[in-house]
Parts: structure tokens; sequence; C-alpha cells
């Protein structure tokens, strides 16, 4: 509903835009964004079409519906979706999606995170980049206090791993499967100490290892004739212990349901599960924790279509993040802390969807002054339980002699520190550079905070290509210096420029998502809708600031 | 002059209503009669004071009388129907020292008897129809007949018998029916005139011996013997005949020392005679202002409910014959909660919408508002829709606009057929005899075109979507259907007739929805009341209504029924099978099989009763009587299970 106008307003005085939304740079930073859009969404579309046609056409031949059917039947009607890693697994040797989906709805009024195999996907087999998504929605669902839903059809184990004929090369993906899938165990059981529901939906079979995932969860449907849980199977079965047995007596939804009691509930069909699922998560009497929004949520008064145009894909183009804060909080208004101090810093208080929010953004590297600015805002915030955004734009934290003698670890480290200990939730949206440490300290994904999205212009590195490729030269100049070799200029300059464009391509924000190292590329224009889901997501648990200490004036 | 201070209305509905408006611009202070199934109804609200009938009953005339004392009421008017030809009653209320507004008791006791009237009216020689007073004895009469109740009114009592051996049948079905509607069960018979009109005159006299009549109604639009339309002039009188059929009337009420207001009933064949004249017979006087009135009052400029007060407080009407001029025509149609798909079987429920078109500008004399609960314990009259114009056309396509775009839901009604009847060419052409409805067939519902469904059925997907983003209990601030990656479309499904329609949609980045994959919709505005969008480049402005899982949808071209179909069904949604459902909600009357007695396809399983007429449940098909739910005597509501069948499937 619309609030009404006499919800009060932040007292805090409207961003005046200087940026010229007329200027070529402008018009050229916007066509270039376009095209980086226009490539996600032939990804979005390649994985939502996850292991093809045939394969999709053998699931409904078997009654079954698409997973992205599924997941839409369970929402709430015109409620809205947060996909989190919509194109994990991108440039690899795996489905883009990575045959499964993540994503945060509403079902029956309750914000829930819904954990989905795609059958169609390698007949929802444990790869990888499954495993990291399905712990990263149990992380999302434990951080923030939200129901966990999960929709449970799993050939189990991905068995081909290894096997050169369908992975091979360099771009196979290293992370360790067997080890973490081990963990939902632990994660699944520590949900239910916590008082935050767990739905389990089993939609084809669940065996083995994967029968834990009906066994661990607090509500259990399953589907006649169609669910399938044991821990081994009729051939195993035989191997095992010479009996003769059948897929229905030994795991059907209905022995299940009759007699073993692992199912609470038998449906009779695909939208009856789901019908059933709606129903457990409306008696679970869900409140959130956190407070509802309490200011004047209204728009931003700068179109959020010049999101597009105020960084391109060269960062090394200065834009001042106050452009960004602008086309994004409730209003445009924008109540800055310490405007004339450690100036690369912007610190202020918004509000966004009507929720208060400390904003930390960049407007370039990371002085000593900076650092200490962001320290002492993040304790303010901390003080009176207001969440955190972060608008990550940042080449990292300011090197040289001068800012070694200023103390730039030092006060870095006190910035880090306030980061790290801070209680409050953290927001992270990455608009352009995200280097080096800068990543860190601005509450990148390694710091805990609750969500990281990223624009897709934006590039994650240990430092900048030129950077790399520049300081890799100057230490073979040394090393050549030392050994008294002469030093190959032309050999140089070839590596350095393919090192460069390595760097380059590896930072890439499609690299970043997709190896999940942060929940997905958004279209800049939907950041304010994206931090406004996440906001009212993060306050299902009680937002509360770290104690301890007063606030340290650094 | 006897001046009327406080008037008690001892009836209901619009006729209430519309006697209390008169009465308050004439200064007169109205007071409402009800029973408790009426304590909200909009007539006791439009009253100045309001007294329950603690017996439950209009008819309980020693009830009114106490009213009237208990409030001072100084004077009765009855309305129609109820206690308005009752003699003895109305004696009652002169005898109490009130005055009565309506003709003298001696004229309605004479004329409440039809086969007394009969007889006076040849004394008056006013042609009549054969007849017997001797239900049994058809010789004078010959077939077909038709049996009237002779203390009938409103087509109850009524049958027409087309050959002797269905004579006795009738008779009985004629008796019961006249027996439990007005208390007496004598009947007649009378030549049944196949292509008939239904014209009547309409009378006024005073106290002073001033009786002039007002011209004529034709009602021969009529649907289960009661009247649907009504209109003034009649399409085949003309002046000559017009005189003819008054000075009748008026020598009919000299006769009867009448005054007050009254109507003498007139059947008029369809078919000329030789010389182009088409011969009329008199069939009653109705002592009473009837629920058509008002189309004599558009022509005339006269109100009627005000002359009948003055003439009440003894003045003279003021004006003879002479004076009465006729200007333009006008049409009245009578809405009824009924279902006309379903042979016009009564309808009931609560007015969720009752919102009368007020452009054009047309009469509406209602007796519900929004939220009146419809039951069968009433005549199913919702309200007389009348129309004025210079011509019969004008009136005509006037009311049925105004009908059409009159939102109402929560009950079903007759306004689609009137509607389309309004626009029929034969009754354009005036080719309005009493059996219109058989021979023209009007439509009953409004048919849909495919395309009118779809476009129905997405302004109300749009609406509920609508609907959905105000109620959502969290992320209410978010773009509708928000999503980062590929989703299925929203998906709403209606069942709008017998068809079934999917409106699939997305919101997109400006704004605008894709429907169907196709078509750009844009959503104007969104009202808990309805939608404006834009279809694919056409506007559609729909008022809605929802309840439960039914909309209405009024596209401006009327109102369409739309039923959401769930997106998950409930177990025990599916309904019994080889059960025979009530049509309507009733009395179950005479159960006339038992379980386990084999049926043929037609037999007669069971009677029900409702609004005091009979109603068959039939074998739709050979089988065996498995159960049998309701007994008699049970009363049952719509759509309740009566008896299910084994149907027995042919070789």
């Amino acid at each position: 509903m619309i609030q009404a106008v006499s919800v009060p307003a932040l007292l805090a005085p409207l961003i005046t835009s200087l940026v010229d939304v007329r200027s070529p740079q402008f018009a050229s930073n916007t066509t270039e964004v376009l095209a980086m859009l226009a490539e996600i969404d032939v990804l979005l579309d390649t994985a939502a079409a996850g292991g093809g046609p045939k394969s999709h056409a053998r699931l409904a031949e078997r009654g079954k519906l698409p997973v992205r059917e599924r997941i839409a039947l369970v929402l709430d009607p015109d409620s809205p979706f947060l996909e989190v890693s919509g194109l994990a697994a991108f440039d690899s040797d795996y489905t883009v999606g990575g045959g499964c989906v993540v994503g945060i709805g509403v079902v029956a009024g309750v914000e829930c995170v819904i954990f989905a195999f795609d059958p169609s996907v390698l007949g929802g087999a444990m790869t990888p980049y499954v495993v990291k998504k399905w712990m990263r929605a149990i992380e999302i669902s434990r951080d923030n206090r939200l129901p966990y839903i999960s929709f449970v059809e799993s050939a189990g184990a991905d068995l081909r791993k290894g096997d050169d004929e369908s992975s091979s090369g360099r771009r196979a993906a290293k992370t360790d499967h067997f080890a973490e899938s081990g963990r939902f165990f632990y994660e699944m059981t520590e949900l239910s100490k916590l008082g935050i529901p767990s739905v389990c939906v089993v939609f084809g079979s669940s065996t083995a290892g994967g029968a834990y995932q009906p066994g661990l969860s607090d509500y259990n449907i399953f589907i006649k004739e169609q669910s399938k849980v044991f821990l081994a199977g009729p051939p195993l079965v035989k191997m095992a212990t010479g009996e003769d047995s059948d897929d229905e007596s030994l795991g059907g939804a209905q022995m299940h349901a009759e007699v073993s009691g692992l199912a609470d509930y038998l449906a009779d069909d695909e939208h009856d599960a789901l019908r059933l699922c709606r129903e457990v998560v409306s008696h679970l009497n869900w409140r959130k924790h956190g407070a509802s929004p309490t200011l004047r949520a209204d728009e931003p008064v700068y179109d959020n279509q010049e999101l597009l145009g105020l960084i391109g894909r060269d960062l090394r183009v200065p834009v001042d993040v106050r452009e960004v804060i602008a086309r994004v909080v409730d209003g445009s208004r924008f109540e800055e802390f310490k405007p004339r101090f450690g100036t690369t810093m912007v610190t202020g208080w918004a509000s966004l969807h009507g929720y208060p929010i400390g904003i930390v953004g960049n407007n370039g590297t990371i002085f000593p002054d900076a650092a200490q600015k962001a320290a002492h805002f993040i304790q303010l915030c901390n003080q009176q339980d207001i969440p955190l955004v972060f608008l990550q734009n940042i080449t990292g934290f300011m090197v040289g002699k001068e800012y070694e003698r200023d103390g730039i670890i030092k006060k870095g480290s006190q910035m880090v520190n306030a980061v790290s200990n801070s209680t409050v939730p953290h927001l992270t949206i990455i608009v352009g550079s995200s280097y080096g440490a800068g990543t860190y300290g601005m509450s990148g994904r390694a710091f805990g905070n609750r969500f990281t999205f990223i624009w897709p212009q934006s590039k994650i590195a240990v430092m900048g290509p030129k950077q790399i490729a520049g300081v890799m030269s100057i230490v073979r100049r040394a090393q050549a210096a030392r050994a008294g070799i002469p030093f190959d200029e032309d050999a140089d300059r070839r590596t350095v420029e393919r090192a460069e464009s390595e760097q380059e391509a590896g930072s890439l924000a499609l690299q970043a998502t997709g190896a999940i190292s942060d929940d997905g590329i958004i279209d800049p224009r939907d950041t304010r809708a994206v931090l406004g889901l996440c906001l009212s997501i993060v306050h299902n648990r009680a937002v509360r600031g770290a104690e301890g200490f007063g606030v340290f004036r650094l | 002059m006897n001046p009327i201070t406080t008037l008690l209305i001892a009836n209901r509905g619009e006729i209430s209503c519309r006697i209390s408006r008169t009465a308050r611009d004439m200064g007169i202070r109205t007071v409402a009669v009800y029973v408790e199934a009426d304590t909200a109804a909009l007539h006791v609200k439009q009253a100045d004071d309001a007294v329950l009938l603690a017996g439950g009953s209009y008819l309980d005339g020693a009830a009114v009388l106490a009213a009237c004392e208990a409030t001072g009421a100084n004077a009765v008017h009855p309305g129609y129907g109820f206690l308005s030809e009752n003699a003895g009653f109305a004696q009652s209320v002169l005898d109490a020292g009130l005055i009565w507004v309506g003709p003298p008791p001696a004229a309605v006791a004479a004329m409440g008897d039809k086969l007394a009237a009969k007889r006076l009216a040849v004394t008056a020689g006013v042609p009549t129809l054969p007849s017997s007073d001797d239900p049994t004895n058809a010789d004078s009469v010959g077939y077909p007949l038709l049996v009237k109740a002779a203390a009938g009114g409103g087509g109850k009592g009524m049958r027409v018998v087309n050959a002797p051996d269905e004579l006795a049948d009738a008779v009985a079905a004629a008796q019961r029916e006249a027996l439990s509607g007005f208390g007496d069960s004598r009947v007649f018979l009378e030549r049944y005139v196949a292509r008939s009109r239904h014209v009547e005159i309409q009378i006024l006299g005073d106290t002073h011996g001033t009786v002039v009549h007002l011209g004529e109604r034709e009602c021969s639009i009529q649907r289960r013997h009661q009247k649907v339309i009504e209109e003034s002039p009649s399409p085949v009188v003309d002046a000559t005949m017009r005189a003819e059929m008054g000075a009748a009337a008026i020598a009919l009420a000299e006769q009867l020392g009448y005054y007050s207001a009254g109507t003498v009933e007139f059947l008029v064949d369809d078919a000329p005679d030789a010389s182009g004249r088409r011969p009329f017979w008199f069939l009653e006087v109705n002592t009473r202002l009837q629920v058509e009135h008002p189309v004599t009052e558009l022509v005339t400029g006269l109100n009627l409910v005000r002359e009948q007060l003055l003439v009440a407080m003894g003045m003279p009407l003021g004006f003879g014959q002479n004076s009465v001029v006729f200007t333009g025509h006008a049409i009245e149609a009578r809405l009824y909660a009924e279902d006309a798909v379903a042979g016009f079987l009564p309808a009931t429920g609560t007015l969720h919408a009752f919102e009368p078109a007020t452009t054009p500008t047309v009469r509406w004399d209602s007796g519900v508002e929004a939220g009146s609960i419809v039951t069968t314990n009433f005549d199913p009259m919702l309200a007389k829709v009348i129309a004025h114009g210079p011509t019969r056309a004008d009136a005509a396509l006037r009311l049925a606009l105004a009908l059409e775009r009159t939102h109402i839901a929560g009950v079903t009604t007759n306004r689609d057929v009137l509607v389309s009847t309004l626009r029929h060419t034969a009754f354009l052409a005036g080719d309005t005899t009493t059996d219109f409805f058989e021979r023209h067939d009007p439509d009953r519902s409004r048919p849909l075109a495919h395309d009118t469904k779809r476009r129905a059925g997405i302004g109300a997907a749009l609406w509920l979507q609508g609907n959905n983003r105000a109620d959502a209990p969290v992320l209410n601030q978010l773009t509708t259907g928000w999503r980062n990656s590929r989703m299925p479309d929203q998906k709403t499904t209606f069942a709008i007739d017998d068809e079934e329609v999917t409106v699939s949609y997305h919101a997109r980045r400006d704004g605008s929805f894709l429907v169907d994959g196709t078509t750009v919709t844009r959503l104007i505005s969104w009202t808990p009341g309805g939608v404006d969008a834009e279809v694919g480049g056409r506007r559609i402005r729909a008022r809605i209504t929802a309840t439960g899982d039914r909309l209405v949808v009024n596209d401006g071209a009327g109102d369409i029924d739309l039923r959401v179909v769930p997106r998950f069904s409930l177990p025990g949604d599916t309904p019994t099978p080889g059960g025979l459902t009530a049509p309507m909600p009733g009395r179950v009357l005479n159960v006339l099989i038992e379980v386990g007695d084999s049926v043929t396809r037609g037999q007669v399983l069971m009677i029900l009763e409702a609004m005091k007429m009979e109603h068959r449940i039939t074998a739709p098909a050979d089988g065996v009587v498995m159960s049998i739910p309701a007994v008699s005597g049970d009363q049952v509501q719509l759509g309740a299970v009566l008896v299910t069948l084994a149907v027995r499937t042919s070789g």
C-alpha cells in the first residue's frame, strides 16, 4: 500500500545532481551498459532454459512442472522474487545457473528463501555449483531469519566429476564438492535450532545423503507416486543384503506418509504439493523481529534510467557517488556526515522504501582521514541500529610515503575493525571498481555482509589490470637486473599486454558472479528495488548494533 | 379538506420508497412498517419512522392499525399487493377514523372477486371473454382455455389448458397455488386468446364524482404470466380505440362509484378483424396503484401518488378529461432478481453492488441498494427503470443503454434479457404480444464474443493484481511481480460462461504490462472499484465488484460474471456425481421416489415449491435412486443436492 503522506520524511536535504545527463559521455556510458545488459539478458534466458527443451519435454511427459513454474506457483501472485546467483557457473563447463534456483520470494505473506533443484539439468545432480548456491541459500536463511523452503529432486552426487570427457581444462570448478555438501546436515539442524522453519517438498528422488534433506527439515511434503526417498535404492539393497525391493515399497511417498512417518503431508500431485507448502508457511505465525518502515518512501526525484549513464566501461572516469545515491534513496534526500572531512569517503543518512539507512560510498581512493571517517560513521549507525549500505567504487587504500607516515595501515585497520565488528546488516552494491583491500574494507563478501549485488560494468580483483601487469613488469626488470641479464623490452611489452587483458577479463563482473562470489549482477536501474527488497529481508531478524563501547571519535 | 399529516405505508420495497418520496415532498411525515427480514431494508431507512410487524407478515392488518396508533399516523397507503385489495382491511382503516388512500372498500370488494367483476362488466356493457365459473365444465369456453384463480393476480394460480384431458390436473395445481397464495382456492375457466396483448386503462377519480382516464398502458411483454416491460402509449392503440376503451373503463368506474387510482385491464386480440379494428375484452379491475403506473406519470406529467393523496384528503381532481394530454412515449422495465437463462427462476443473494446508471437520465424506482439481501420471502423485483422520450424508439434505446450501464453484483438479474428485448427489431416494430418471449426468444444473457471475454479477463486480472499489491503484507513498495531473472508470467484463469480465459502477464520496466506475450497493456488507473486500462490500444473502463472468487465486471456494455479459477484445487471441490441440485431456493413439497427406485428419463422425482410456484425435479436420464438427501418439508438452498442417481448406461 502506498504510504499515507502523513508519514514523516527524513529531515535531509535534496541532493543536487551536477551530472550532465545530455553529455556525449553520458550517452556513450548508457550505450555501453545497455550492451552489457543485453548480453546478460541472453545469459538469463540460457539459465532459465536449464537442461534445454528436450530435457523439459521429458519431465513434462511425466507430469512434472519446470522448476521455475514450481516456484512461480508457490509464490504469492504478483509478489516480487529476488533470484540469487542466477548466472552461477558462467564460463564454466556447467550449465549457466548452476542446475538449481535460489531466491527470496513471498509465500503466504512471508519472505522465504527458496532453494530448488532443476531436474532438467543433470537430473538435479549435486554439482559444485549446486552445493555452493545451496550453502548460500541456507546462509541467507540463517543470517536473515527467513523460513527455508527446498524443492528437492536430485539424482545425487555428480559422479561425472573428474571424468575427462565431460569435465576438463582450466575452466573446471575447483570447489571441493564432497566435504562441503556434507555441511548441509549441520546447517539444517542449526536452522531448526534457531527457530527458522524448513519446509521440504520432495518432487522426485532424494536418496542416500540427499535423503537427509527431508530427514532434517521441520516439515515434509511428499507427492504420491513421485517422491522417492531412501538411503539406498533397490539395486544397492540387493547388493548389500540380498533383499528384493521396489522404489514404492522402499521409499515411496505413500509408505513414508503411512508407515515411516518421514512425510507429514501426502500430496496428490505437484500442484497439490505447492498448495500444501503454502498452507504450511501460512501457519508458521511468522512475525518479523525487525521494525517496519517508518519513514516516507517517496520515489527519488531523479530518473532511475540515468543510473545507466553514470559509469561506463572505463572505470577510471571519476563519478561522484552522490549521483548514485540521488537516484536510489527516498526523495533523493541525503543528510551527509562530515562532508568536508576525508572527502574520498561519502557518509550519511537516508531512507530507502521507508527504512532508515546509513550509506558509505567511495569517491576515490581511501585516504587515512577517509578511513577514520568511515569507522566513526559505522560506529554511529551501530549505536542507533541503522542498517548500512556500502556503495563500492574503490581502487584501494592510498599508498605512498606520506600516507604510510599518516598511518594508512593504522587508520585503515580502524575502518576494517569497525566494518568487521559492526552487527547491523550490511548491504553492498559494487557499482564500479572493487580492488584490493578496498573490496574487503567496504564490506565485501568476505566480511559477512548480508547481500552483495554488482553492476554489470563493475570489476573485482586484487588490483587493477594495469597495476598488476605493471607491477609484474617492474618485478621482472628487477630480477633481470639482479641476475645481470639484459631485459627484453619487446617481450616485456607483450607480456604486459597479455597479462593486462587476462586480468581485465578475469576481473569482469560476469566472472565474479559465475564463481558465486556475489549474489548476482543487477540492472543499475533495479538498485533501489534490490536494496528495498534486501532491507525488508534483513528486518526479519532484529536489527541490533554492536554493544560494548561508546563511539570512538577517530 | 381533511389533511394527511402522517402517512403509514403498509408495504415494502420500491413502492414504499416511491410513496414515501412523494409524501415527503407534500410535507407529509411517513411511517414504514417492516418484518424481521426487512430490518435493514431501504424502505425502512427512507421513512421518517418505522414499526416492526412483530407477527412477521405485511398482511397483518391489525398490526398495521396498531402501528398507526403508535406513531400517530392518520392515513394508510397500502401500495400494491399485500393489503391493497383487502376490502375488509380498507374498511377497518376507515372504522379506526383514519384516512384510506385508495378506492371505496365496496369497490375493492366488488372487484376482488373476478367472477363478480365480470358480471358487473357485462352489466356496464363492456365486452368480456367466454368463461365458466365451474372449473369442471369447459363446454361454454372451448379450448385452449385458461384456469385462473378467482382471487388471483400476478400470474399465480394460472394454467393454460390445451386439451380436455389436461383440465383436471391443471385445475388441481391452480387450486393449490391459489390456496397457498391467496388463501382462496376458487378458480374459473376463461377463453384463452393465443396471440393477445395486455392493454389496461388507468383511471383516476375523486370523491366529488369526477372520473377521468389517463390513457392506456400496454403490458404484453411477460414471462411466467408476469409483466416485465410496460409502456404507454400502446403501439396498437390509436385515438379512437383509446377513447373507446377509456369510455368503457369510465363506465365501469362510475357504476362502482370509484375514486382514487385504479386500472381496468383488457385483453386485445393481436389480429385485427375485417374492419381493421382489434377486438378487446374486459379482464379485471385492479383497485389499487399498479406497479407500472410510472409510464402513465411520464406521458401525462401527473404524479399518481400525489393525486391519490389529494383525493384521499377530499380534494377535487381539479381537471377533466380534456385536460389530460399525452406527451411522448414511456417504457418501464422491471428489474427482477431472477435467472432468465434458467427459465426465469428467482435468484437470491446479497447485492454487493447496485449502481443504477445516472446517464442517460432515466427514472429509477428502486427498493434496494448495495448491501440489500434478496430472499425468496418476497417478490423478486429489485427496481423499475422507466425511460421517457419523444418517440417509442427513443425511450426503448435510452432504457436499454441505462440498463446495460448499470452495475449489479451478487444477485443474478433479468437485465440482459430486458436489454435484448428493448433492442429487438420485433419489439421496436411494436410486435409486442403476450407470447413475445416464446415467439422471438430474445437473448436471455448478453452474448459474449471471445474478445469481449478476454478484454474483461485482462481488466479483471490487472485489477486483481492491484488488489494483491495493495494487500501485500510485505514488500509492497516493489513494482508488481518484480523479477531480476526469467520467471513464468503471472497467470490468472477465469471461467466466463462455459469458457476458461487465462490471462498471463508481466510488468515491464516502463510500467506497462505485456499480456499473453503479445498485447501491450497500460494500466491507466486502478481503484478499489475498478480499472481503466488500455489493452492493445483500446480502452477498457471497468467497474468491478468482487465477492469471494466471483467478479462482476461492467465494461460499459453490461455486467460480465467471472469466476476466478483457483490456482490450486482443494480436496472436496468436486461435485457429487449424479447429484440433482435445487434449481432455486425453496421448500421440498413432495418426494415421489424412494432409494433404490428405478427411474426413467423425464420422470418427476420431487416437487419443489418456491415463490408460491411448483417446480418439478425430473430425472435427466434413466437410472437408480442412490440417495435422497432432501426430505419433504425441507427448506433448501440453491444448488443443494436433492437426489443422487446412478445413471444407467445404455448397452
